[in-house]
């Protein structure tokens, strides 16, 4: 990521170190994850110590420190999707792509994350992937949806 | 826009705003909230604005992408006023007929429309279908009215009129006052009755003083908070508004979760607008108060949405709690008195005001006043968002505006109160629900989630999961909760995987004891809730899990198996096509049967297996019988004998 987009982020902000986590949070919208030259970069300008940077950036669950694939997808284990059967859909992506979540497949193409809630309980199990959001998944239907990303 | 002044200039831009609407011109409101978007509402509407300009309608129909209506269930809905017509579940092939039927010829097209499923009847008017028609829709009936995007869609409903009231009728006292006597408890959870806690805030020594708006909504299932913001932003910011002048603050937070992109991005524009009418910013409607507002996006940590949690992370740091010996209210962000409330109890004030304490509290028990939105989700018919006044039965959610047990199952549980609560048994189901009797049953408010939960569910893997997202969500400050937590969940995880032993549940009364009285903050004391009401209403299924290895509601993985019986099995290939795991072997004419070592018990087989078949079942506490021989496989199929 280029320090010219960090310096924006920062900017926007006025420097403010109270921000740290809206910067933070700018960053890995962009940027998709946050390296340890971005922490440096952020602690610097924002004077604000590193360590307490990691903490926060370690707390969180919208931070990754570490590259995401591709294509990112959410498995919704909210309370509704639950008891829907979001476990055993989590169970098939997982032997299918052969990640847990939280982790990354080594060709990074897909990112494996759960989340508690998307609030469309509706339509549960809920996947999404790259934001576009598939309702009512089935063990036998996640391998048709996966097969469209490459 | 030119700034408003003063109340008289208020009224001035309603008048004419209000003239420029015809109430009889036809108009589409389409719900946009972030359900309906995930079921494609954004191309129904793009083929909306294509047929009106295709049809030559532009002039003599308005179109409308309102918030959330609330019926997830049958999303995309599309109303089409004045007459209130509802169409449910639309594609954007359904449009060229909406609008050719419904708006140029106004006739009303039957297939969409919600039918009753006891009746078979077909209901036109969205007033009369049974899930709208019992709610009492006080602080979420006009989300469906609004385009979320615009002040005068707001303005047009009356919107500001009760910050204009405070402002030019209402000393800070009175209104103080208003909010009391109405009895207003805090929708986030706790139930804490607003007006104390802003009276303690007011009280509070120091110039500096903050208003917080909590929608950090992080409880799984319930999303009305989400609704609220993204569909009726104004509201929020006009009761925020009112709070601060009754608590003598200036400036204001909204802390919105990230994950919810539609409220951060409708809220940011709601406050844009709010400044440049000048509802907020200097010197409002020229009354001398000033009052501005900020947006603080949370990065996802469900313990943030705790009041001191929340108040530390605005300061850019770690979100973990602290000990409330001196209250927010008097210590708050950056040690400066703090009040803070959820966006349904801002939402709920300016209501108050307008209508009076009196009025607000004709709804509701002695103990609760007013009306409470739930999210009514899991295995119910019409899962979405409901506003009913207080006291109502459980019942009277869950059959009357819910319409029943989905598939014709049969009920056996609502978890209310997200995982800070308890599940709730159908012995209870005539419970009046309000903020007292929820907390008598073993369960709690919390912030509306009501997930209903039917005979498939395992109460065992219900008290489980929610202590896994809690032991994941503690922030670890403090032990009783980070390792009684964690004790809890092993032992439910060994019972839920046949690992059970005699004594486990002793264990867990013992550890949630501790846990419940030793925890720092709400979550590590109210964690005990899932495990206790479950042993309390389930004990049974405790019980079978323990002595017998055996699921009762065969979902625990571990305990069950599926066996195809050979008896019944017309080798019809569906379960084997199906088969994520490539686990079930036959052929077209030889009798399927699944190979229990690959079988990954995802439940694909007993799904799909067409029911007059009926071949797969499952088994559980007891021994898969063993495959029948080869030779006895082969199905001579009588068309093909003769």
């Amino acid at each position: 990521m280029d320090n010219d987009k960090i310096d924006q982020i920062i900017n926007k902000y006025q420097g403010d170190a109270s921000a740290l986590i809206q910067v933070l949070l700018g960053i890995q919208s962009e940027n998709h994850w946050l390296s340890k030259e971005v922490l440096n970069k952020v602690s610097k300008e924002l004077k604000v110590p590193l360590s307490r940077i990691q903490h926060v950036a370690t707390f969180y669950k919208a931070f990754s420190l570490v590259p995401k694939g591709r294509h990112e997808i959410h498995i919704c284990m909210g309370t509704a999707c639950h008891i829907r059967g979001a476990p055993r859909v989590l169970d098939t992506i997982q032997d299918l792509i052969g990640i847990r979540p939280g982790e990354t497949d080594l060709d990074l193409k897909f990112s494996l994350e759960t989340v508690n809630c998307l609030g469309c309980c509706a339509l549960g199990p809920v996947m999404e992937v790259d934001g576009k959001y598939h309702g009512k998944m089935a063990p036998a239907k996640v391998g048709e949806v996966l097969k469209n990303y490459d | 826009m030119p700034r408003i002044n003063s109340p008289a200039e208020l009224e001035e831009l309603r008048k004419g705003i209000l003239s420029k609407r015809d109430p009889n011109k036809p108009c589409i409101t389409l719900c946009s909230g972030s359900a309906c978007h995930a079921s494609g509402s954004e191309e129904v509407a793009a083929s909306i604005e294509e047929e009106i300009k295709k049809q030559g309608l532009s002039a003599e129909v308005d179109f409308r992408k309102t918030g959330c209506h609330g019926f997830c269930e049958r999303g995309p809905i599309i109303v089409i006023h004045p007459e209130g017509i509802c169409y449910l579940q639309i594609e954007p092939k359904d449009v060229p007929e909406i609008i050719s039927q419904t708006i140029k010829e106004k006739k009303v097209v039957e297939r969409l429309l919600y039918t009753d499923p006891s009746t078979n009847e077909k209901i036109v008017h969205e007033s009369e279908i049974p899930f709208y028609k019992n709610q009492e829709r006080l602080v979420f009936g006009s989300n469906g009215n609004i385009d979320p995007k615009s002040i005068d869609d707001y303005l047009a409903l009356g919107g500001y009129s009760a910050l204009v009231k405070v402002l030019s009728q209402m000393t800070s006292e009175q209104v103080l006052e208003e909010v009391k006597k109405s009895n207003l408890r805090g929708r986030g959870g706790g139930g804490f009755p607003a007006g104390r806690k802003w009276e303690e805030c007011r009280h509070a020594p120091g110039e500096i003083k903050y208003v917080i708006v909590n929608a950090d909504e992080g409880d799984p299932g319930a999303y009305m908070d989400r609704s609220l913001l993204e569909g009726n932003p104004h509201s929020v910011l006009e009761g925020l508004t009112i709070g601060a002048y009754a608590i003598g603050s200036h400036e204001g937070y909204i802390y919105v979760r990230q994950e919810y992109p539609l409220a951060v991005e409708n809220v940011g524009i709601a406050i844009k607008q709010a400044e440049e009418y000048g509802f907020l910013g200097e010197n409002i409607l020229g009354s001398g108060f000033d009052f501005t507002v900020k947006v603080h996006r949370g990065a996802g940590a469900f313990v943030s949405g705790e009041s001191s949690a929340l108040m530390t992370a605005l300061e850019g740091r770690v979100g973990e709690p602290r000990p409330k010996y001196i209250h927010t209210a008097i210590k708050g962000v950056w040690d400066r008195p703090s009040n803070l409330n959820n966006v349904e109890t801002w939402a709920t004030v300016p209501l108050i005001i307008n209508k009076g304490a009196d009025w607000f509290a004709q709804f509701g028990t002695e103990g609760s006043k007013g009306t409470k939105i739930f999210s009514l989700v899991g295995k119910v018919n019409n899962t979405g968002l409901v506003e009913v006044p207080m006291g109502i039965t459980l019942r009277d959610i869950i059959y009357k505006i819910g319409g029943g047990i989905r598939g014709g199952k049969k009920f056996k549980a609502v978890q209310t109160g997200g995982p800070s609560g308890g599940c709730i048994p159908e012995e209870q189901l005539d419970m009046k629900v309000d903020f007292d009797e929820l907390s008598k049953a073993g369960s709690m408010m919390g912030s509306g989630g009501m997930i209903v939960m039917d005979e498939d569910t395992c109460m065992v893997d219900i008290a489980r999961y929610f202590l896994d997202f809690l032991s994941d969500e503690s922030c670890g400050k403090c032990v009783p909760c980070r390792e009684g937590i964690r004790q809890m969940l092993k032992i439910l995880a060994n019972i839920s995987e046949g690992k059970g032993k005699e004594g486990d549940i002793e264990r867990l009364e013992e550890l949630s004891e501790v846990t419940g009285d030793a925890s720092l903050c709400a979550l590590g004391r109210t964690a005990p809730n899932p495990v206790l009401s479950t042993i309390r209403y389930f004990r049974d299924e405790y019980e079978a899990h323990i002595k017998e290895k055996r699921c009762p509601a065969y979902f625990c993985k571990e305990l069950i198996s599926y066996y195809i019986d050979p008896k019944k099995c017309q080798a019809c290939m569906i379960c084997l096509r199906q088969c994520p795991a490539e686990a079930i072997v036959g052929s077209k004419d030889q009798i399927h049967v699944i190979d229990q070592e690959k079988c990954t018990k995802c439940g694909t087989c007993f799904e799909v297996c067409p029911p007059r078949f009926g071949a797969v079942r499952r088994l559980s506490g007891e021994p898969v019988p063993s495959p029948v021989p080869e030779e006895a496989r082969i199905i001579v199929r009588e068309s093909k004998a003769k």
